[in-house]
């Protein structure tokens, strides 16, 4: 569903992916990670064609893309919630969901919290709650692919525990996920493939804890 | 107490008007981040279209009014934005200012060529319809006028908050990656809202024209009070917005009725505008040192010291060759080019190096030839002396404005030269009753004020390059590319921007000065708000960081108005092909001279 | 050599609390800020060199409140810091990047050469600053902060954009500054860097401090991997 072949891309002249390949197969999950700086946001943003690709190839469902602007993209069924809170912080809580067009029941039965805050301003809830919100569009949009980016970053582990099961719900009923984290193991249990990012490649097999504590444990 | 009534209905009327211009500048701003500055010229040369069809074409008003607020208006926007603003998106907000005034001169430009100067008295609406309310009396155009006001806040106030789109361009200036990310389409909202933006200016420009009388110049710069109305809502809040039209509607309408009438107080009502966009601009809170910079800028090269010396040799020595041979007519011509490329060259210090848009930098020429005009005789002191006055006021309005950057700091340069316009070049305090001096100039043949302007643009021109070769260069360049770096490192980024804008005064009050003893007699006419415009742009499109930019600029400036009474015709093209090529080359403000280094270079490698 | 003591320093952004009443205090020698993104790490540096008034809380440096003082006074005092995203002076050479703190300071140009030298990217003094590759462009912060002479230095992922052989040479200078008498604060991510190099890690989650210690201290703390590894 998602192959990249050799990508390469950066900002100016600074390369951040050096030759990235990767290969995401229909309807499962796959866990990318990695410490700060291995280019993880950089693939992201590629895949959501954010950045353009300098060389190599990005494919979506077969097709070619690396020309594609995000919002195309997005309307083809690519849902990308990028790191930090993906959500319009002067909009209340129901106006974000609006955006996202869809019935908002769903997301208000899957979390009750953002039924009670809808009229609020999605700046003035907390960290979770705000990433509810923006986990919110792979829920309502009914995409083919969804790609997140740092999805437990600054929250309590109990809400990363919530976020996860929506991402196994949304794995069996058949969407392609891409998850990007940057230390929680979590991401590994629900995900049917694991790939470790250092440096700008991607590399198989990594064992975690070296990667993150060095060659001492 | 009728009189106050009255003087409040007036205010509320004209508040009125301003409110729907300005409405038209935040929706615009706050979607696609360009803040419009040629936003009064489109209101002035829609209403210049309406006074063509409504009394020119004789069709009924409401029909004209459709005609231009609703399809000529629209168009237009959607044309800026598709050929201009589009490619602005994102760029610092020096360019997209720069663009911004690119339009506006180009557009008086075309008003001059489509509509030659003429009295054009436009029949207010609905003029035999009014009501009394006590003894005054308001009438229909001022029905109307309110009418527009609260059916375009009404009409805004729907859009964004009921319709789909409008919440998509709240989304967009919100977060506008993001907005992407989830499908919307930036350009078609982009491209809407300068649709709405420019209807909105035809709107307000068409209710002011019977209050201010159709003329290029007066209807483009009344968009200053918007400007402030736009800023009370800090270029975002719609309703905070309007409150500031209507509140400064009302403050400028007392200000005619309670000041009292002597001639100064006269000249400062008409400075009222620009007194409260200052105040306005004062008590905006303190920009933050912005971290997360931009990046450097691709710059011309600098100079050596060596190759400094011999362009200098090489320069003297194409002077000196002129002199001897073109006649005395040319050779005040030239001089006249190099006293404006010294005005350029202080643009260079202050935009080049410095990174700060002005838009008041002729202000300053002005101030230098009043003091040398009011000394009564040009010679090196008081040429200096000029300077020196034009340093301590630049300094002054640095200190003024300490607390801002940026666009605030652009348009706080704007609403100082309109307050120094007002108040000082064009009284009696600065030129007298007659509005002209006579200035003795320093030599008497023109081959002599060839080569004493080209004596002083060489000192300049070096002292410029000294500067940038120096420590205070290296600050300035420091403090543009990132200021928070520059204050962790120990140095205090306001007071050196203090030093730049004063420098940068002094060495335009200095061409001031030649200027004045160059002309002879020296007018307030040379020196009106308007002339900065030109002067920023032709420092663009001939490269604003470099010498060699500036003395390309100066003779730029010097050809503008020759060829203009050469060729009639070619008078209002110019303007629109000055226009057009700023708003063109705003990207690149190394401008033309750094397309012949880069051609040179290229030869060499 | 300076002590640095942050006490009870809460930063708010809206309602978003990114640094939640931390104290803690930085010893000469070199100290490591560590913690999972989002902990509040930058926040805190931006607070301490005097970019980011603090919703509640001060900032002592050798005893003194600073926490009223500008950016440009603390500096005076002897405060130096990096960018995590690059504040480099783009249009400048890389040479007069770092003249400009020299002179800042009112030290002669000509340690300039010195400097970079040092760092080790004296090959780059005459590029233009931004066209340099992000390794060198780090470096270029760091020689540019030691221009200032300071004694205490804060780091912001320094060794992002190093390769291997980099960081170990840039270990081995950390060890040299702090010998020199420099406090160093040093935010990073390689934990190689900073469990070998770290005299005291503090450690940040969620904007509040979680432990601090000895590196071996550190590395042992269940709350540490919980927070990390998930």
């Amino acid at each position: 569903m998602i192959d990249l072949v050799d990508v390469h891309a950066g900002y100016g002249r600074i390369e951040v992916l050096r030759g990235v390949s990767l290969n995401v197969p229909r309807g499962t999950v796959t866990a990318l990670l990695g410490p700060n700086g291995a280019g993880k946001s950089t693939l992201v943003k590629v895949l959501s064609g954010q950045i353009r690709a300098t060389s190599g190839h990005v494919h979506l469902a077969g097709v070619h893309v690396n020309d594609a602007p995000p919002d195309e993209l997005a309307r083809a069924g690519l849902c990308t919630i990028p790191e930090g809170r993906a959500i319009f912080p002067n909009l209340t809580v129901a106006e974000n969901l609006r955006l996202m067009r869809g019935d908002p029941a769903v997301v208000y039965d899957r979390f009750p919290k953002l039924k009670t805050r809808r009229g609020q301003l999605a700046g003035s809830m907390s960290g979770g709650e705000q990433q509810m919100l923006a986990f919110s569009r792979a829920l309502l949009t009914d995409p083919a692919v969804v790609v997140v980016d740092e999805l437990s970053m600054g929250l309590a582990p109990v809400i990363v525990a919530e976020l996860y099961e929506v991402v196994g719900e949304l794995a069996r009923s058949g969407v392609t996920m891409l998850v990007v984290e940057q230390f929680a193991e979590t991401a590994s249990a629900v995900a049917d493939q694991v790939v470790v990012m250092t440096h700008g490649t991607v590399s198989a097999g990594h064992d975690l804890a070296t990667v993150y504590f060095g060659g001492t444990t | 107490m009728t009189a106050l009534l009255a003087y409040t209905v007036f205010g509320l009327v004209t508040g009125g008007a301003y409110a729907v211009v300005a409405g038209g500048l935040v929706l615009t701003y706050s979607t696609s981040k360009v803040f419009n500055v040629g936003h009064g010229a489109i209101g002035m040369v829609m209403a210049f279209l309406y006074w063509e069809l409504a009394e020119n074409r004789g069709l009924p008003q409401w029909l004209a009014l459709v005609l231009v607020v609703g399809v000529a208006a629209p168009l237009f926007g959607l044309v800026v934005e598709r050929f201009i603003m589009r490619r602005l998106v994102g760029a610092p907000v020096g360019i997209s200012l720069v663009a911004g005034v690119g339009v506006l001169v180009g557009l008086i430009g075309v008003a001059q060529v489509i509509w030659p100067p003429q009295a054009r008295p436009v029949r207010p609406f609905l003029d035999q319809l009014g009501v009394h309310i006590g003894q005054s009396f308001v009438s229909g155009h001022d029905l109307i006028t309110l009418l527009c006001a609260v059916l375009v806040a009404g009409g805004l106030y729907v859009l964004l908050n009921r319709t789909r789109t409008g919440l998509a361009m709240r989304a967009c200036v919100d977060a506008p990656e993001l907005a992407a990310l989830y499908g919307t389409r930036p350009h078609r909202l982009s491209a809407l809202s300068w649709a709405i933006g420019s209807a909105l200016a035809a709107l307000g420009g068409i209710l002011l024209t019977p209050v201010v009388q159709l003329d290029y110049v007066t209807m483009t710069l009344l968009v200053i009070t918007a400007y402030t109305a736009a800023l009370v809502g800090r270029l975002r809040s719609l309703p905070w917005t309007f409150a500031g039209a209507l509140g400064l509607g009302l403050v400028q309408s007392y200000a005619v009725a309670y000041l009292p009438s002597s001639p100064f107080w006269i000249s400062f009502r008409a400075a009222i505008p620009a007194l409260l966009l200052f105040v306005v601009l004062l008590a905006m809170p303190q920009s933050p040192l912005r971290i997360g910079g931009v990046r450097g800028q691709r710059g011309v090269a600098v100079p050596t010291a060596l190759t400094t010396g011999i362009a200098a040799g090489l320069f003297a020595a194409v002077v000196l060759a002129l002199a001897l041979l073109v006649d005395s007519v040319v050779a005040g011509q030239l001089a006249l080019a190099l006293v404006f490329g010294i005005v350029l060259l202080s643009m260079v210090l202050l935009t080049g190096y410095g990174g700060v848009v002005s838009l008041g930098q002729f202000t300053f020429v002005g101030i230098g030839a009043v003091t040398v005009a009011r000394l009564g005789s040009a010679s090196p002191v008081s040429l200096l002396a000029g300077a020196a006055v034009a340093a301590v006021v630049g300094a002054l309005i640095a200190l003024t404005v300490l607390r801002v950057s940026g666009l605030y700091l652009a348009l706080a340069t704007l609403g100082f030269a309109q307050l120094m316009d007002k108040l000082v070049l064009q009284s009696p305090i600065a030129f007298g009753v007659r509005g002209s001096l006579q200035v003795p100039p320093v030599v008497g043949s023109a081959t002599g004020q060839l080569l004493v302007a080209a004596g002083v643009f060489v000192l300049v021109g070096i002292g410029v390059l000294a500067i940038r070769r120096g420590r205070l260069g290296r600050r300035m360049i420091a403090v543009k590319d990132s200021s928070a770096a520059c204050a962790t490192l120990g140095l205090n980024v306001r007071w050196i921007r203090v030093w730049v804008f004063s420098l940068s005064a002094a060495i335009a009050g200095l061409a001031g000065g030649l200027f004045a003893q160059l002309r002879e007699t020296v007018a307030a006419s040379d020196f009106q708000l308007f002339n900065n415009l030109p002067l920023l742009l032709f420092a663009v499109i001939a490269g604003v960081t470099s010498v060699s930019g500036a003395l390309l600029g100066g003779v730029l400036l010097m050809l503008l108005p020759v060829l203009q009474s050469g060729f009639p015709a070619f008078a209002g093209v110019a303007v629109v092909l000055l226009g057009v090529a700023a708003a063109g080359l705003a990207r690149d403000p190394n401008g033309l001279v750094s397309w012949g280094f880069r051609a040179w270079t290229w030869r060499r490698a | 050599m300076s002590t640095l003591r942050v006490e009870g320093v809460t930063v708010r952004f809206g309602e978003v609390t990114a640094v939640d009443d931390v104290s803690l205090v930085v010893e000469p020698g070199v100290t490591g800020l560590i913690g999972p993104n989002g902990a509040g790490k930058t926040t805190l540096f931006d607070v301490i060199s005097g970019l980011r008034r603090p919703t509640s809380g001060r900032v002592l440096l050798d005893a003194a409140d600073v926490t009223g003082l500008g950016p440009h006074q603390r500096s005076r005092l002897g405060v130096a810091r990096t960018f995590q995203r690059l504040e480099v002076f783009g249009s400048l050479t890389v040479w007069e990047n770092v003249v400009v703190a020299l002179e800042s300071r009112r030290r002669p140009a000509k340690l300039a050469g010195e400097l970079l030298d040092r760092v080790g990217i004296g090959e780059f003094a005459r590029n233009q600053a931004d066209t340099v590759p992000t390794g060198a462009a780090r470096l270029l912060e760091l020689a540019r902060a030691l221009a200032t002479d300071p004694s205490l230095l804060l780091l912001d992922e320094p060794s992002s954009g190093l390769d291997r052989a980099e960081t170990e040479e840039f270990g081995e200078l950390l060890r040299q500054l702090s010998a020199e008498g420099r406090s160093v604060v040093l935010v990073e991510h390689d934990m190689d860097l900073v469990m070998g190099y770290c005299d005291h890690v503090h450690v940040l989650n969620l904007g509040r401090l979680l432990v601090s210690g000895t590196p071996d201290v550190v590395r042992a703390d269940a709350g540490v991997r919980e927070a990390y590894l998930g």
